[in-house]
């Protein structure tokens, strides 16, 4: 937990960072770790005055990861006031609410120095292309060296541009391979063959052996 | 006969004076000591060593992609297969980020069982990777036979609790899976008493021997500066002198109640590195002795924590834990369902090699096999 | 003469009597055929591979330890090099990237030459089965002797396969029909080395040795 609070910190960022603008996501759930997203022009600098400014220091750079959202449509009961039958009455609705889908990197930082932390900071893509164009986004490894292979890892399995960064090829998979795997939308070559497990010839010889007690079993059959 | 001989002309056509090329030698995927299936370019001026990348993935399991399509449960015996020397202290750090995700808390005897598994952990792995080092150096196995001698006792410990050796998928989200047998504490005791004289014995063998000092003293040195930036974790940031671990930071467990120190390096070569493990090996010792003098008697699991049908609610969460590794994180988000949307393990040992070209410029090929010994790595965790 | 000797005087210890080879031991005249003798010394001096993939291999460093030693089944000696061995254990996940680096090393090493798939991963991908990077069992690419379940197999396992696969070699004949595959030059003793692709390693299976089990499912 770091000693300021998130916004504290939200607010001397984008003074001492002119033109950058940062964006609050809560986070619900018990772990309470809310984040911020860095727009893509300043990030660099945004990160610089984390780790350099004397109260804050966040020098550690932990885990730097990509996350994949698709497109989603939520759909949410709303109360409107909607003319029927000639009144106007308060009813509830569907209404669906469509975001887009977008790539992100999340990192998370941590001060050796101060022994505080973390704080989450988040980099989104500017929309969802589909492959093989992929999106860019600024690289922190010049801040971090931590990033480094971290970052060669979410260009390897999500396929996101790191912009700046020093070494960018694939780190796990071979250099031939052309997908890349993590993204939700990736459907694995078709090499996963049935093999009939131990519980299907027990099944088997139960069907065969056994009389069905549909009473004691509670269907029909022995399937 | 032809002699490279100053006051003989070479004959014609030959120099007297071979200049060579750098050679490019690939070291790995199969290497009688890369810790498993790691590959290193390595591109050398005679002996020196001039550029190195590290090649990865020849381990990369997917376990990532299978925590996506498998229930929170489902993950935990995965998660003995990271590190696959240390399956507790992955268990550990797995059921700590879904007690944060989900906000359930933890029995005080559960935390006092699973600080002594940590602990234990942290002894045998230390143990195997000083004995896997000295290996590496060219002892032919021996240390490592008498690292292995101790493991297989405590492996016994943990096979009488968990029924495996290895892969013992012991903890649960709120607790552990089944309370110790009756006399398993006092089995603790009697190891724990026992394994001092091992650590005199191996300190013996180790400080003040010739070739262990040369072949190690000067050799992979890393600035605390760029440990710090380059994010590296765990014996090898605390052999460069920075003072962070995560257990007197973090706070987590039973930690908080119990007296231990941090053994910190000067100089951040493998010879500190090899060291602070021995040092850590003691303090572990302490540790367990404070934590088994009396042993609270309850129940084991959180009685909110639902095993079946577990759906934590939506949120993310980020937990870490200081594994004899290094830190070993999990970053997990939640939508609600039964399987998490995204499942991530921050790896110690992956990001510890960022450093790998930095530490072996300069130095021979044959200390390259020393250094990487060092950083003490388990492909398991650095391809996942 | 250049007519193949007949299979029987090659086989097993020729038909004389037990008692009477009892005896001749007693006073040091010890007879056997040289199938027998030949199998006896191969199979008590089996040359691992020193080749760990992932955690099988510490069990199998472990069944190698002073515990379960290793050493008194002659598996003693694992040697770096492919060109020395006689014995791959293939311990651990075999991963697409890998594969192709496993074939060489197998086509690396000389005949006569065994294969043990050690643990689930090696036998059919374990429980990382749905893995995009993950080869399904080794056995898609190579011969294997000895399969070893369990994940990871205990030691005790380890130095029962070991036991299983000297059975196996003190049963291979050295003339005939069904002669050991490294005395028949019909066998091959490599086997192709997959490629990289861009989905998958090309080809996915070696069809001459494996083909995957039928996918008939009653609905």
């Amino acid at each position: 937990m770091a000693a300021e609070s998130l916004e504290q910190i939200k607010e001397r960022v984008e003074a001492a960072v002119p033109g950058a603008s940062l964006t609050l996501v809560p986070n619900p759930g018990p772990a309470a770790q809310d984040s911020l997203v860095l727009d893509h022009a300043h990030a660099v600098e945004v990160a610089t005055f984390l780790r350099d400014d004397p109260e804050l220091r966040f020098d550690y750079c932990s885990n730097v990861t990509g996350v994949d959202w698709l497109d989603r449509v939520e759909k949410r009961k709303v109360r409107v006031m909607r003319v029927v039958e000639g009144e106007e009455r308060e009813i509830s609705e569907m209404q669906e609410e469509r975001s887009a889908g977008y790539l992100e990197a999340v990192y998370h930082l941590y001060s050796m120095e101060k022994k505080h932390g973390p704080i989450v900071v988040r980099l989104r893509t500017e929309g969802r292309p589909g492959l093989p164009e992929l999106p860019t986004l600024p690289s922190l490894t010049p801040v971090w060296r931590a990033a480094e292979f971290q970052e060669r890892e979410i260009y390897d399995l999500f396929g996101i541009n790191f912009d700046g960064h020093p070494d960018q090829r694939r780190i796990l998979m071979w250099d031939e391979f052309e997908d890349h795997p993590m993204r939700k939308d990736y459907s694995p070559p078709d090499d996963y063959e049935y093999e009939p497990t131990p519980h299907d010839a027990v099944l088997e010889r139960a069907k065969e052996n056994l009389s069905r007690r549909p009473d004691k079993d509670g269907c029909e059959s022995i399937v | 006969m032809i002699s490279m001989n100053d006051t003989m002309p070479p004959p014609e056509g030959m120099t007297s004076k071979l200049e060579g090329d750098i050679l490019e030698v690939s070291m790995g995927p199969q290497h009688p000591s890369t810790h498993g299936v790691f590959r290193m370019n390595v591109a050398v001026d005679g002996e020196i060593v001039v550029k190195l990348k590290p090649v990865f993935g020849y381990l990369h399991r997917n376990h990532e992609k299978i925590g996506e399509n498998v229930t929170y449960l489902s993950s935990m015996p995965y998660t003995d297969r990271l590190d696959y020397f240390c399956s507790m202290t992955n268990n550990w750090a797995y059921a700590l980020t879904v007690e944060k995700l989900a906000g359930l808390e933890v029995p005080e005897r559960a935390e006092y069982l699973r600080v002594i598994l940590a602990e234990l952990t942290r002894l045998q792995n230390h143990a195997s990777g000083v004995g896997f080092l000295i290996s590496d150096m060219g002892a032919w196995g021996t240390p490592l036979m008498y690292a292995f001698r101790e493991r297989e006792k405590l492996l016994d410990l943990f096979e009488a609790l968990a029924g495996s050796r290895m892969m013992c998928n012991f903890m649960r989200f709120g607790g552990l899976r089944c309370d110790a047998p009756p006399g398993w504490l006092d089995r603790v005791r009697k190891l724990v008493a026992e394994f001092p004289a091992f650590i005199d014995e191996f300190e013996a063998l180790l400080a003040g021997n010739e070739i262990l000092m040369a072949r190690s003293y000067g050799i992979g040195v890393v600035s605390p500066e760029l440990a710090v930036s380059a994010g590296i974790s765990g014996p090898m940031l605390r052999a460069s002198g920075v003072n962070y671990d995560i257990r007197k930071v973090d706070g987590y467990g039973l930690y908080p109640q119990l007296k231990f120190r941090v053994p910190l390096g000067d100089h951040g070569d493998c010879a500190d590195r090899m060291m602070i493990r021995i040092l850590e090996m003691r303090e572990s010792i302490a540790i367990l002795n404070q934590v088994l003098e009396d042993v609270p008697e309850g129940p084991i699991l959180d009685p909110k924590s639902k095993p079946r049908n577990f759906k934590p609610p939506e949120g993310e969460a980020y937990g870490r834990i200081e594994a004899p590794k290094g830190e070993l994180g999990f970053y997990l988000i939640s939508d609600k369902k039964a399987e998490p949307y995204r499942y991530r393990v921050r790896p110690p040992s992956f990001i510890n090699l960022t450093v790998l070209e930095d530490m072996c410029l300069g130095h021979t090929i044959a200390d390259v096999m020393v250094i990487l010994g060092s950083v003490d790595i388990v492909l398991g965790e650095v391809d996942r | 003469m250049d007519e193949t000797p007949k299979t029987d005087t090659m086989d097993a210890t020729p038909n004389i009597d037990e008692g009477l080879l009892s005896e001749m031991k007693k006073r040091g005249v010890f007879v056997t055929s040289m199938q027998e003798l030949y199998n006896w010394g191969r199979k008590n001096s089996l040359w691992p591979l020193q080749f760990g993939l992932a955690c099988c291999a510490i069990e199998m460093i472990a069944a190698a330890a002073s515990r379960y030693d290793l050493a008194r089944f002659g598996g003693e000696v694992f040697r770096p090099s492919p060109r020395q061995a006689d014995l791959m254990i293939v311990a651990g996940t075999v991963t697409k990237k890998m594969a192709p680096q496993v074939v060489r090393l197998y086509n690396q090493m000389p005949d006569p030459k065994y294969v043990i798939a050690m643990g689930a991963c090696a036998i059919s991908g374990g429980p990382f089965k749905e893995g995009y990077n993950v080869l399904k069992g080794i056995d898609r690419y190579i011969p294997v002797d000895v399969y070893i379940p369990g994940c990871p197999p205990r030691p005790e396992a380890m130095l029962d396969a070991f036991m299983e696969l000297q059975r196996k070699i003190a049963e291979q004949k050295l003339v005939g029909d069904d002669k050991s595959p490294h005395l028949d030059d019909a066998q091959p003793s490599e086997y192709p080395v997959p490629e990289f692709g861009a989905r998958d390693l090309e080809p996915p299976m070696n069809t001459d040795i494996y083909t995957p089990p039928l996918a008939e499912r009653e609905e």
